[in-house]
């Protein structure tokens, strides 16, 4: 409101100063001969334009004013050396502010009257003034309102400033007519000043007035705000983000109407959708996840997303704008099919699995059991948590629990174990004696502690309880903490597989938490795997720098590499732990000196976890076919390896090159086939020479049995027979197999079928065809236009550089220009002075010359005038 | 006079009691004690004294060595030693002889057996007293050269304690005891030019002599000391290195010590007489691990170096590739024409190849020998298709170098392209038709056959090696690849390598656990039993 009417007095103002000069300019305006029209090539929309008109002549004349009032002025006094000197008071003083200056000044020009001229100045009487103005001046009402004295009334007029500026006394009467405690006052008639006093007084209050109104408005919304706030807790748990610190740091006890409101609230909700499935439809669902997994283990047994994610930053489409801008993540999925039936992404691995678990939690809610008491624990912890969390911790649990199922139908089919009853009653009593909750162990010693002396149906529920108590979603530290158990109890399957005897069956029953914590946090538990596999190969490089050769690891070593492969997927193509464990497994076939019965048996077991590491991806392993000849050369008599040759760990002949070889007929015809017990790797029995060669023996069948195997997985590689080359030779040529018991005989004969029965086809190699490489090419860089007449990209920073270079080159150019004219003007004021001088000189020598002549004319004429006389 | 007390005493008044007693008193005074009066007193004690404990005679004899390196330091720099022919010590001496010259004579014969002691001593079995023993006799050189026991035959002539530098080079390399801590001791001395130039004379010369005595019966030990001791010998590469010498000679530049050539000719001799007999294996390997850059180049003539080198190569196995790198040095630097070089070379790659030691160094060499682009074809596919065959039984390390070196070679020859290219060939073939048993390249049909190896070799476990398999699949780029740091990669390595690469996933297995063999199938529930 107000500064419309301001600008416009201003404009008034101006115009009236201006006046003359004003009628001038408007008088050159319309003259075409003064006025340059900038001629635009383009109409530009919303461009805005400063300099489409000039006044050449105007400026230039306002140009030279200004210099022969300032420049010219210099130029003039420039060989002067007396200068002109402000003696005011205070004039070159930029301390003391104007007003200041001026009352001092004043005060000391009272000064000087009051001293001096009192005495004789009858006259005198002094004028007022207000703001240094002689109040005589304003009495007569002609001056001119200033533009800038309204400020403090915000343009608002009041009825009492109109009165006062245009009602004249009027108003003051109406208000003396109002007001009767005022009449003995203001009887009088007051002076000007008083009145004007008066009214700025009025003013003020009133302004001080409606601050405080506005002040009280202000403090009124507060309360109701604070009001509702209040209601609004009661009406509904959420809160806004912004109060809820508030409140944490209130605590207000929950009464029980809020603790039921609130559960309420976290009350599972039946969703309309959801409705029970049915035995087929959880079967397909099921079938289908694994489908799903099993795509998405294929893919990466290709290793096809790794070549892609390699190939992306080289790409360069045709698109691209080479701006560094690259689509990290293709969104779109994968297309594949497994029967006939179109697999849907891998994307939704984590989602899928969640949803699943969901799903198989809802079908076993039913069950009863021990956990619901300690569900009941847990929510006894958890009754501020939101709801998610309570949902999660609760498929975590049911996870285990379908863990449990599924072990439980294992259990069933294993015939040896005890029957399914009897566990179950087991593990009830287990789950009925201990405590329900555990605390988890935070070293290894604590953990071991807790375990020791527990029967393995006991270790296994002290475990799954540790983890249901501390579910990461209940505490803070409960992940950091849960994670640390995953390599405790790695350690602990370590220290069981090397004591004497190895406790294998509790290590059997040890991979079960192992695999569910694993599955909880892949991370930790890769790590801890892959910090005991660099544990390993780092003693092995240690022992070949001191000693020059390796021998094999213990048996804890063999059973971490087994517990990797039930861990984590063995097929991909490349795996953070898994592919580590294969170079390790590698350089202990390659590595180790096979020196005892004991190494034999490591060995083969190495082969055997090679084979099921490879056994989906039939990845080819030379070193598991050299060890292979190496064990079958083992047990040959005769010491000339012909048709094949060994390599690294073992020697054609030397003090360990008949550890396999068998001489007695009866211990041949007694031996049977039978399973390796792996505690002989920690301590071969002091057994008869008669278990010794069956020993032997058996570890002969095992590596007829891998030799079998490999055969079937490595068929298909273009150089089968070359590869198996060796073993063909050994087993057709050396071996002699008329020797061995049935059995072994027989297995022979299968391997050497497997070998043999393998058509032999090479078809020549042709190079893939090469792409033609498509040229570079530049789409043209697209940037969305925000603001007109303003340069577009950069940052914040860059764009007031740029502008700051801008603005300097401008002044620049600028001053450049007004130097130039300075000069030019200068050199203009020179010459005409010198022209003047000139002239001057001219005019006087004319003058001289025209008196000279006058007199030269007079004194001839007097001349003459003798002459003549 | 017969414990350490006295032995001090003698120690304290030594130059006291030389200059006042009578020669003569001296001489029987020595006839009295054998070995003559301060120096003989440790041999004695020796001897006499087996009973006291090791420490205390080992103190005791280091002591007196100590003194008589003193005191014979000190008489040889006051010339107090007899010069020139000595006459023998049972000779009674003619009477032109003086008082002066008697006792400088038998000054002498002391010194004389001061040094044979001493050289016994450096086969005692404590290191202290050999090491002490051989430092005094290294200082006696150092003063007979510069005050030299023998006159000089002419003005101007050079005089260098030979005799005795041999004496002590002799005992350095014993034929029985492993003395190469000694040696090692003995390495600051052969930073003098004279002593190296000297000591490789007499090492050439003591060879001879051992090894006609032992009638070419190998000496593992005797040779191992002499290779300790030649091997640690670093000759100077240039004339005006040879400037540090122990015994500094009037005009020092005529000496034939001064010059590089005699310092090569005399090393040439050296090892020449030291690789004529047999060597053990071990020695072998260590002589032909040095030959290239610590001895060929030092030799007036490498090219005499020939004969020894084909005889290593001949020999098969790892000594062959070993003396696979002299050999280059002759054939590139002194034009040595090997015959059926490449055909050797052929039949040295075996499945070894790639598991033993000097794997680096032999491709590094193949690398070299196969790097040259005017090889036929043939020879080049009969190689490449052979490195693969082998690469079937090669270790992942071996395979991340021999896969790009086996792509280097097809760019180098292009002809060979044949191998993983063959469009418009045979439909199917019954059989490879490369012939891995043939010795003769030529003869091995390499280059009708296709590099089937690699191909299985995409499918290797290791995911690098699969990879750098997959590159025969495309056309190759142009160019090389360098293998020269794949050439040192160890399992280690490529195992840390491995462990240290960041996952942005980690994979779990999804299907059920149930055991420790419980998979479907299990492989280990067929074999092993959990007990």
């Amino acid at each position: 409101m107000g500064k419309p009417t301001k600008q416009r007095r201003k404009g008034q103002v101006a115009a009236r100063a201006k006046g003359p000069s004003g009628a001038g300019t408007a008088l050159v305006k319309n003259n075409p001969f003064e006025v340059k029209v900038n001629k635009q090539k383009f109409n530009i929309l919303g461009r805005r334009t400063k300099h489409d008109v000039g006044l050449p002549g105007v400026s230039r004349s306002k140009a030279v004013k200004k210099r022969t009032q300032t420049l010219l002025k210099e130029y003039k006094e420039r060989e002067k050396s007396s200068v002109f000197k402000d003696k005011r008071f205070g004039e070159y003083n930029t301390k003391i502010s104007p007003e200041e200056k001026m009352m001092k000044r004043f005060a000391l020009e009272r000064q000087q009257n009051h001293e001096k001229k009192s005495i004789y100045n009858l006259n005198e009487d002094d004028e007022l003034t207000h703001y240094g103005q002689s109040l005589a001046d304003i009495e007569k009402l002609n001056d001119v309102i200033d533009s800038d004295s309204d400020t403090e009334e915000r343009g608002i007029l009041s009825a009492e400033l109109t009165a006062a500026h245009f009602g004249g006394g009027g108003g003051l009467l109406r208000r003396k007519a109002l007001t009767g405690e005022q009449d003995e006052e203001e009887e009088k008639p007051k002076s000007r000043k008083e009145l004007i006093e008066e009214l700025i007084a009025k003013s003020k209050q009133e302004k001080r007035e409606r601050q405080t109104q506005r002040e009280n408005a202000l403090e009124l919304t507060e309360k109701l705000d604070t009001d509702w706030k209040e209601i609004q807790t009661l009406l509904s748990h959420k809160t806004p983000k912004s109060e809820r610190k508030d409140k944490e740091e209130e605590k207000p006890k929950p009464d029980e109407y809020d603790m039921i409101v609130r559960e309420l609230g976290f009350e599972m909700k039946a969703q309309p959708s959801d409705r029970m499935k049915t035995e087929e439809e959880l079967a397909k669902e099921e079938q289908e996840r694994l489908q799903k997994l099993e795509a998405d283990r294929l893919r990466r047994m290709h290793g096809k997303d790794e070549q892609e994610n390699k190939k992306k930053p080289k790409h360069m489409s045709a698109d691209d704008l080479a701006d560094g801008f690259i689509l990290d993540k293709d969104d779109r999925r994968l297309l594949s099919y497994k029967g006939g039936k179109l697999n849907v992404g891998n994307e939704e691995e984590e989602g899928g699995n969640e949803e699943e678990e969901g799903e198989s939690e809802e079908e076993s809610e039913g069950e009863p059991g021990g956990e619901d008491e300690e569900e009941a624990i847990v929510e006894e912890d958890d009754a501020t948590d939101s709801p998610s969390d309570l949902e999660s911790d609760m498929g975590s649990e049911e996870e285990v629990t379908a863990n449990e199922e599924q072990e439980e139908k294992h259990k069933g089919n294993e015939k040896k174990l005890q029957s399914e009853e009897e566990q179950n009653t087991k593990i009830e009593a287990a789950r009925s004696e201990l405590p329900y909750t555990f605390t988890v162990p935070e070293s290894y010693e604590k953990l071991k502690s807790l375990l020791f002396g527990r029967i393995i149906e006991e270790q296994l529920v002290i475990l799954e309880r540790i983890q249901k108590c501390n579910h990461p979603s209940l505490a803070v530290g409960n992940k950091a903490k849960l994670e640390k158990l995953f390599g405790f109890l790695l350690e602990y399957v370590g220290e069981l597989a090397t004591v004497e005897p190895p406790e294998l069956r509790r290590i059997d029953k040890l991979v079960r938490p192992l695999y569910s914590l694993c599955q909880m946090f892949p991370e930790a538990a890769s790590n801890s795997v892959k910090f005991v596999l660099q544990d390993a190969a780092h003693d092995m490089e240690e022992m070949i720098e001191v000693k020059g050769r390796a021998t094999f690891p213990g048996l804890d070593m063999l059973i971490y590499l087994k517990i990797t492969a039930i861990l984590f997927p063995t097929s991909d193509f490349w795996h953070p732990v898994v592919t580590p464990a294969l170079v390790y497994m590698s350089q202990l076939l390659t590595k180790c000196q096979v020196m005892t019965l004991q190494d034999v048996v490591k060995g083969l077991f190495v082969c055997c976890l090679f084979l099921e590491y490879v056994s989906l991806s039939q990845r080819f392993i030379p070193e598991l076919i050299n060890f292979l000849v190496g064990i079958l050369h083992l047990s040959i008599p005769q010491k000339r390896p012909q048709g094949y040759i060994l390599v690294h760990p073992f020697r054609p002949a030397g003090k360990n090159s008949d550890l396999l070889l068998v001489c007695d007929k009866k211990d041949m015809e007694t031996w049977k086939k039978q399973n390796l017990p792996l505690s002989i790797v920690t301590r071969l029995k002091e057994s008869s020479k008669t278990e010794m060669n069956h020993f032997r023996l058996s570890c002969l069948a095992v590596c007829l049995d891998l030799i079998k195997k490999c055969a079937a997985l490595y068929e298909s590689l273009s150089s089968f027979h070359e590869i198996m080359q060796p073993i063909r030779v050994l087993l057709t040529e050396h071996i002699r197999v008329s020797e061995y018991p049935k059995q072994l005989q027989e297995m022979h004969q299968n391997a050497l079928k497997e070998l043999e029965d393998k058509g032999k086809q090479y078809i020549p190699l042709v190079c893939e065809k090469k792409k033609p490489v498509p040229l570079k090419l530049y789409m043209p860089k697209i940037v969305k236009v925000l603001e007109f007449g303003r340069k577009q990209g950069g940052s914040k920073e860059e764009q007031e550089r740029k502008r700051l270079i801008h603005k300097h080159k401008r002044e620049f150019k600028g001053a450049v220009r007004e130097i130039r004219k300075d000069n030019q003007f200068l050199a203009r004021m020179q010459l005409s002075e010198i022209m003047e001088r000139d002239s001057d000189r001219k005019r006087k020598v004319k003058n001289l010359f025209n008196s000279l002549a006058t007199q030269e004319g007079e004194w001839k004429a007097m001349k003459r005038k003798k002459f003549k006389n | 006079m017969g414990g350490g007390g006295s032995f001090a005493d003698s120690h304290s008044r030594g130059f006291l009691w030389t200059s006042r007693v009578s020669p003569d008193r001296k001489v029987s005074c020595c006839r009295r004690l054998p070995l003559g009066p301060p120096i003989c007193l440790p041999a004695d004690q020796l001897s006499d004294r087996a009973a006291l404990p090791q420490a205390d005679e080992e103190d005791v004899v280091l002591c007196a060595i100590r003194t008589c390196s003193r005191l014979f330091g000190a008489l040889l720099e006051r010339g107090e030693l007899f010069v020139g022919q000595l006459p023998g010590e049972e000779i009674s001496l003619p009477d032109n002889y003086s008082a002066e010259d008697k006792y400088k004579i038998w000054m002498r014969h002391r010194y004389n057996s001061c040094v044979n002691c001493l050289v016994e001593l450096m086969g005692h079995e404590s290191f202290q007293v050999k090491e002490l023993s051989l430092a005094t006799l290294m200082k006696f050189v150092e003063l007979e050269g510069k005050y030299p026991l023998v006159k000089a035959e002419w003005k101007g002539s050079f005089s260098f304690p030979r005799e005795l530098l041999k004496l002590v080079v002799e005992n350095l390399i014993p034929c029985e005891e492993d003395s190469s801590l000694l040696i090692s001791r003995f390495q600051e001395y052969l930073e003098y030019d004279d002593i190296r130039y000297f000591v490789m004379k007499a090492v050439a010369e003591n060879i001879g002599q051992v090894m006609q005595k032992t009638k070419e019966v190998p000496l593992p030990v005797y040779q191992q000391n002499v290779f300790s001791l030649i091997s640690s010998i670093s000759m100077p590469s240039k004339e005006n290195e040879v400037v540090n010498f122990m015994v500094k000679q009037a005009n020092q530049e005529e000496w034939k010590v001064s010059k590089l050539k005699e310092h090569k000719r005399a090393f040439e001799r050296m090892w020449l007489g030291f690789l004529k007999h047999k060597l053990p294996t071990g020695l072998y390997k260590k002589v032909l691990v040095i030959l290239h850059d610590s001895i060929l180049p030092h030799l007036n003539e490498p090219t005499l170096m020939i004969d020894f080198l084909t005889v290593a190569y001949d020999i098969g196995g790892a000594i062959s590739l070993l003396a696979l790198n002299g050999l280059f040095v002759l054939i590139h630097q002194h034009n040595l024409e090997y015959p059926d070089f490449y055909k050797k070379l052929y039949s040295l790659l075996d499945p070894s190849i790639y598991h033993v030691k000097y794997r680096a160094r032999f491709f590094h060499l193949a690398d070299l020998f196969l790097s040259s682009s005017h090889l036929p074809a043939y020879l080049v596919a009969a190689f490449i298709k052979r490195l693969s065959r082998l690469a079937l039984t090669a270790p992942p390390q071996a395979l991340l170098m021999v896969i790009p070196f086996i792509c280097n070679l097809f760019r180098r020859h292009p002809a060979c392209k044949v191998l993983v290219h063959r469009p418009g060939g045979p439909e199917a073939l019954s059989e490879d038709p490369y012939i891995m048993d043939e010795e003769e390249p030529s003869e091995s049909r390499a280059l009708e056959s296709s590099l089937w190896e690699l191909q299985t070799l995409q499918s290797h476990y290791h995911p690098d090696v699969a990879q750098a398999a997959a590159v025969v699949n495309q056309s190759l780029s142009e160019l090389e690849d360098d293998i020269s740091e794949l050439l040192e990669l160890s399992a280690y390595e490529l195992f840390d390598r491995e462990l240290k690469k960041k996952a942005t996933s980690m994979p779990l297995e999804f299907e059920q656990v149930r055991g420790l063999f419980g998979k479907k199938d299990d492989l280990f529930a067929e074999h092993f039993a959990l007990e």
